[in-house]
């Protein structure tokens, strides 16, 4: 299987990028970060790209494909148009380092205060509930969460894009996820994060966090539903009672 | 229990605890250590050196942890993987299990393993195994057929029983990250896109390294006093540039992430390490593995196609719906291995600093019956059984010495730390400094510290 690759290509502060062709030979079942790989090895050991598990766990491989938000690892060659050349961009509403990679310090500045930890317990708790026996010593089995901060839901996000102070779609669906399990933790915070002026409110449902989410987190329900906990909650406030 | 970044846990006797001051950035006249590989290895060894008051630079050609570090299944091994064939391995994971734990909290699913015999043979296998694991000091206990189906009823029906392990489930890239966060909070600086393109070299001591700054696209170079060669498979690639042999072969392995989570424990086949004898859950994925062969190069790893088909069959022999689940993820991780190909041992006269349990913390913080016996030395690397030590060479030791120059390699991604604690050793002897490891009880910043400015 052949394919053409254009790729962006920029150095690092260079604000002008331009696009690189690449013609390379690809087995069957080769992805788009296979062909960077390639390109990498075989045609132009400069190329700047962020990749790490190989199995979209870890979601350093974001670009955009054809203009839309994926994982370099988890795209196929062979699902896209033939016939044309694969255009492979960096993400959007993001700093870059060079070339395809993104500096995600931006996101973490806005993910991390949320406070949501890597691991979490309610993704089985049905089967706990279920009666299913844990290991000795065991106290809930341990699951880490859906989202792998890859960043691809603030590059679609519509509203991130002309406003960068948007907290944007991880944020919150990490917000509404410590919502939904507190294990103990105060939630006056988060409610308060979420209540700002560039957080739950800015959202336009444009829904397009969800569609590129590789991860089934679906940032677009959890925000609807962070929305009607912050609206309960100011109400709650007014009526001197809310968190 | 929450334990706040940088706090002292308290350890457990007999592992040493260390009261140092709080280390701050080392004052510009300490020696420097240059790193090349930005893998776990690096990472835990940058975090090390840091502690120990050196400076230290990592550099890496691609993103951080974009070698066989990332690719990694994400399995904390208990030790028990490695009880009846490789104690010395056996005995530094069941330690390191135990201290990765307490320095990284969070960072684990704890839900424990489970080895489960399936067949006559498998059972027949119990004994040796659990007699390894006492031997190894890994906790392990026989759970029957209807409790092990109660804790993970996924499991294959046909099992006769299982044995329970602690082993537990990383992030493969996260763990590193926290190691590497925390060097860089103590003024180790990390350089990532940064390819070693040569050692500079005066007369046959090295003096750093002239490297390609990928993302800004200029060259420069970088002194140091040590070189540290801890590029995985890549070691031997590194090696060459100073005209050293490192016997380290790149041995890769095929992984299979299918979609569903179809199950909350390790589990593994209770027999001899074998193909296809692992499922871990990742997140909303299962991966299963893995597989082993020679590559010629640790970049071009092709999958081989028949060993996909191999590693689904025999992990849906523990799992069923495996066999039936969709594959989302296809790859293969060339683990860096001590040996040579084919059995012609040509065991390095090089070797003087060998890494494994006996005689480091690591070692010494194995408890339990056995843990000092089994320590002896590791079995001979031979064929595609080579095994999974860990060894540290000081090239200035070599039949033609290169000083300031030391190469790190093998050992697995649950013994990052004590890999680090060994070659930081060697680096100290070098520099003629007593300075101890305190890397056992320290705890190390979340993985989202190494985003912050």
């Amino acid at each position: 299987m052949s394919a053409r690759f254009r790729v962006s290509r920029s150095a690092r502060g260079e604000v002008e990028s331009h696009f690189d062709d690449f013609d390379v030979e690809l087995e069957s079942g080769a992805t788009v970060l296979d062909a960077l790989l390639q390109i990498k090895r075989r045609h132009d050991p400069s190329l700047v790209v962020r990749h790490s598990c190989m199995h979209a766990s870890c979601g350093t491989c974001g670009v955009r494909v054809n203009g839309r938000e994926v994982l370099a690892c988890d795209t196929k060659v062979a699902w896209l148009p033939a016939g044309k050349p694969i255009e492979v961009e960096p993400l959007a509403n993001q700093r870059l380092v060079a070339d395809l990679a993104t500096d995600m310090v931006d996101f973490y500045a806005r993910y991390e205060p949320v406070g949501m930890p890597l691991v979490r317990g309610a993704g089985v708790k049905a089967e706990v509930d279920a009666g299913i026996e844990l290991p000795e010593g065991v106290k809930s089995f341990g699951r880490f969460e859906n989202c792998i901060e890859c960043g691809l839901c603030l590059s679609a996000c519509p509203v991130a894009r002309t406003s960068g102070e948007f907290i944007g779609p991880a944020a919150l669906a990490a917000a509404a996820r410590v919502v939904a399990e507190p294990r103990g933790r105060e939630l006056a915070p988060v409610l308060a994060l979420a209540a700002e002026p560039d957080s739950v409110w800015r959202c336009r449902d444009a829904m397009a966090c969800t569609a590129v989410c590789p991860s089934a987190v679906d940032p677009a329900r959890a925000l609807s539903t962070l929305r009607r906990h912050v609206a309960a909650n100011g109400l709650k406030r007014f009526l001197g009672r809310g968190a | 229990m929450t334990v706040e970044p940088g706090a002292r846990v308290d350890a457990p006797e007999p592992l040493t605890r260390v009261d140092a001051p709080e280390p701050s950035a080392p004052e510009s006249g300490a020696p420097h250590v240059l790193i090349i590989g930005g893998g776990g290895t690096g990472g835990a060894l940058a975090h090390d050196l840091t502690l120990r008051g050196l400076r230290v630079t990592v550099v890496e050609r691609g993103e951080i942890t974009s070698g066989t570090t990332g690719r990694h299944h994400g399995l904390l091994h208990s030790g028990a993987r490695y009880a009846t064939t490789d104690r010395a391995s056996a005995v530094d994971c069941s330690a390191e299990n135990k201290i990765l734990r307490r320095i990284c909290p969070g960072s684990f699913e704890e839900n424990d393993g489970l080895y489960v015999a399936i067949t006559d043979e498998d059972a027949a296998y119990e004994k040796e195994f659990l007699d390894g694991c006492w031997q190894s000091a890994v906790p392990a206990k026989r759970v029957e057929r209807e409790a092990a189906l109660r804790m993970e009823p996924g499991l294959n029906a046909a099992m006769q029983f299982a044995v329970q392990v602690p082993d537990a489930t990383m992030d493969a890239m996260r763990v590193p990250l926290r190691f590497f966060a925390t060097a860089r909070r103590h003024g180790a600086e990390i350089k990532p896109f940064t390819e070693v393109i040569a050692l500079t070299m005066a007369g046959r001591t090295v003096g750093g390294v002239k490297v390609r700054d990928h993302a800004a696209g200029r060259d420069y170079e970088i002194g140091a006093d040590i070189v540290v060669n801890a590029a995985g498979p890549w070691v031997g690639k590194v090696a060459a540039l100073a005209g050293v042999n490192v016997p380290v072969v790149a041995s890769p392995g095929v992984m299979v992430a299918v979609r569903g989570r179809h199950c909350n424990m390790v589990v593994s086949r209770l027999h001899s390490p074998a193909d296809g004898d692992i499922v871990l859950p990742q997140r909303a994925l299962t991966v299963v593995g893995t597989s082993s062969w020679i590559a010629d190069d640790p970049d071009d790893l092709r999958v081989p196609a028949d060993h996909v088909e191999m590693v689904v069959r025999e992990s849906a022999a523990l799992v069923p719906a495996i066999a039936r689940a969709e594959i989302r993820a296809v790859w293969a991780a060339a683990r860096p291995l001590i040996g040579e190909v084919g059995g012609k041992k040509r065991r390095s006269p090089r070797r003087v600093a060998r890494a494994d349990a006996a005689g480091h913390g690591a070692g010494e913080a194995a408890t339990g019956p056995g843990a000092g016996s089994g320590a002896g030395p590791a079995t001979e690397p031979a064929g595609r059984n080579l095994a999974r030590e860990m060894r540290c060479f000081d090239h200035a030791t070599d039949a033609a010495p290169i000083e300031g120059f030391v190469t790190v390699a093998g050992g697995k991604a649950t013994t990052l730390r004590a890999m680090a604690e060994a070659t930081a050793d060697v680096i100290c002897a070098k520099l003629g400094l007593v300075r101890p490891c305190q890397t056992v009880d320290y705890v190390l910043l979340p993985h989202t510290a190494w985003y912050s400015e």
